[in-house]
């Protein structure tokens, strides 16, 4: 999905603050709410791409406006109502108000099949891929050239793990792009790296 | 401002009572965060490297049985830890535009500001400008390589070690070596090192 969190690249935003925002937490909540999706994913209730796609399905009016880690505690509370843990309704009452939760999901995709054979050194085109549900490509590199760079051991696709789908596994490829590529009307220079599943990728002709 | 503590509490109850959460779990992962996944991990592996070009070359070649054998663990879904070098011509600098990824085990649980929306959105493409306003104003003739954590491989960079460092035991070395630096947002040679490298040397 083209979602909110998709944002590199993305312009408006304004000048990195560092200074009180160097620690990883500001309140024990949020080391809690970690606490807790690390035992429920630990427990198998739900796998780090749900967790991700359960965050990315956050209303985009919702996601802007929320802190890290109320985003965190969204996409909790939406995958233990749809995992059937609880429902919403007890949710709320529990609290004393109407908590608000990610919109539901779309439809996932397995591996596809015949990937191409690809090395370091490769030069590759990110495939123009628009799919309904997770996908863990930054929309900045789609249908870009680069070269790959570093090759990394198979993990589950995210596009099936996500979605609760058994798929194959796949390497991820780091693919180097220059920025003056992903960003004609202006960047400032640099090799821009990504880690890229091997099913969004094709070799270059 | 909603009131995440009062919603996260009622969660945790809830959870509680269906078994599938208990008294320890927040205690026993705050002590992980605080205790165990340190940026530390990541210095004394950058330290370690800086003297030993056997270790370097296998730190660089693969970083997860690297840290390993120093007993630092990575969680499942890390799959690969890449170690980039920084040089006296190339700056390397991590970022996660989708969302907060970071090698947390070895570096440390992800600073504040590399979760805003704002460094996650212009680094990729205003590196040079984002980090020259957050305090790294590079030399023009530094090429800059930026790294989004986009998939299951995570990365960690390696400081150029600073000249002034000359003699200095893997121990010393470890203490300068900051979670900015690891991330990219900071180098700690000469002209760019904010530190005070003599008081730091002696320990006062």
């Amino acid at each position: 999905m083209d979602g909110f969190h998709d944002l590199g690249g993305r312009q408006g935003f304004g000048q990195i603050t560092v200074e009180g925002k160097k620690e990883p937490f500001h309140a024990d909540w949020e080391i809690k709410i970690n606490a807790i999706s690390g035992k429920l994913v630990a427990r198998h209730i739900y796998n780090m791409d749900e967790y991700r796609y359960a965050i990315e399905r956050m209303d985009p009016r919702h996601y802007v406006g929320a802190s890290y880690y109320e985003r965190t505690f969204t996409a909790v509370a939406t995958l233990c109502i749809e995992k059937g843990l609880i429902t919403h309704d007890e949710l709320n009452a529990a609290v004393g108000e109407y908590v608000p939760i990610s919109h539901g999901k779309k439809v996932g995709r397995v591996t596809p099949n015949n990937l191409p054979e690809l090395k370091i050194g490769d030069t590759v085109v990110v495939k123009s891929d628009f799919v309904p549900g997770h996908i863990r490509m930054p929309s900045y590199i789609r249908g870009k050239k680069g070269v790959i760079v570093g090759v990394s051991p198979e993990y589950p696709f995210p596009d099936a793990a996500a979605h609760g789908l058994t798929s194959n596994k796949q390497r991820t490829f780091d693919v180097r792009f220059r920025s003056a590529d992903l960003w004609s009307d202006g960047a400032d220079d640099a090799e821009v790296h990504v880690g890229v599943f091997h099913a969004y990728l094709e070799k270059a002709e | 401002m909603q009131d995440l503590n009062k919603r996260v509490s009622a969660l945790e109850e809830l959870l509680k009572n269906k078994n599938l959460i208990d008294d320890k779990t927040f205690p026993d992962y705050e002590k992980i965060v605080t205790e165990d996944w340190v940026p530390n991990n990541g210095a004394r592996l950058v330290a370690k490297a800086w003297l030993d070009p056997t270790f370097k070359e296998f730190l660089l070649a693969d970083g997860k049985a690297a840290a390993s054998s120093f007993g630092f663990g990575m969680p499942e879904h890390h799959g690969s830890l890449v170690v980039k070098e920084n040089t006296d011509q190339i700056h390397n600098v991590i970022c996660c535009t989708l969302c907060s990824c970071t090698a947390f085990s070895i570096i440390g649980m992800a600073p504040g500001w590399y979760k805003d929306l704002d460094y996650r959105s212009r680094l990729v493409r205003e590196a040079r400008s984002v980090l020259g306003e957050m305090g790294l104003k590079l030399s023009d003739h530094l090429k800059i390589r930026v790294w989004d954590t986009t998939a299951d491989t995570r990365y960690m960079i390696m400081p150029l070690r600073p000249s002034y460092t000359e003699g200095w035991t893997e121990h010393e070395l470890a203490k300068i070596i900051t979670k900015e630096s690891l991330i990219g947002i900071a180098r700690l040679e000469e002209p760019y090192t904010t530190y005070d490298f003599n008081r730091i040397k002696s320990g006062v």
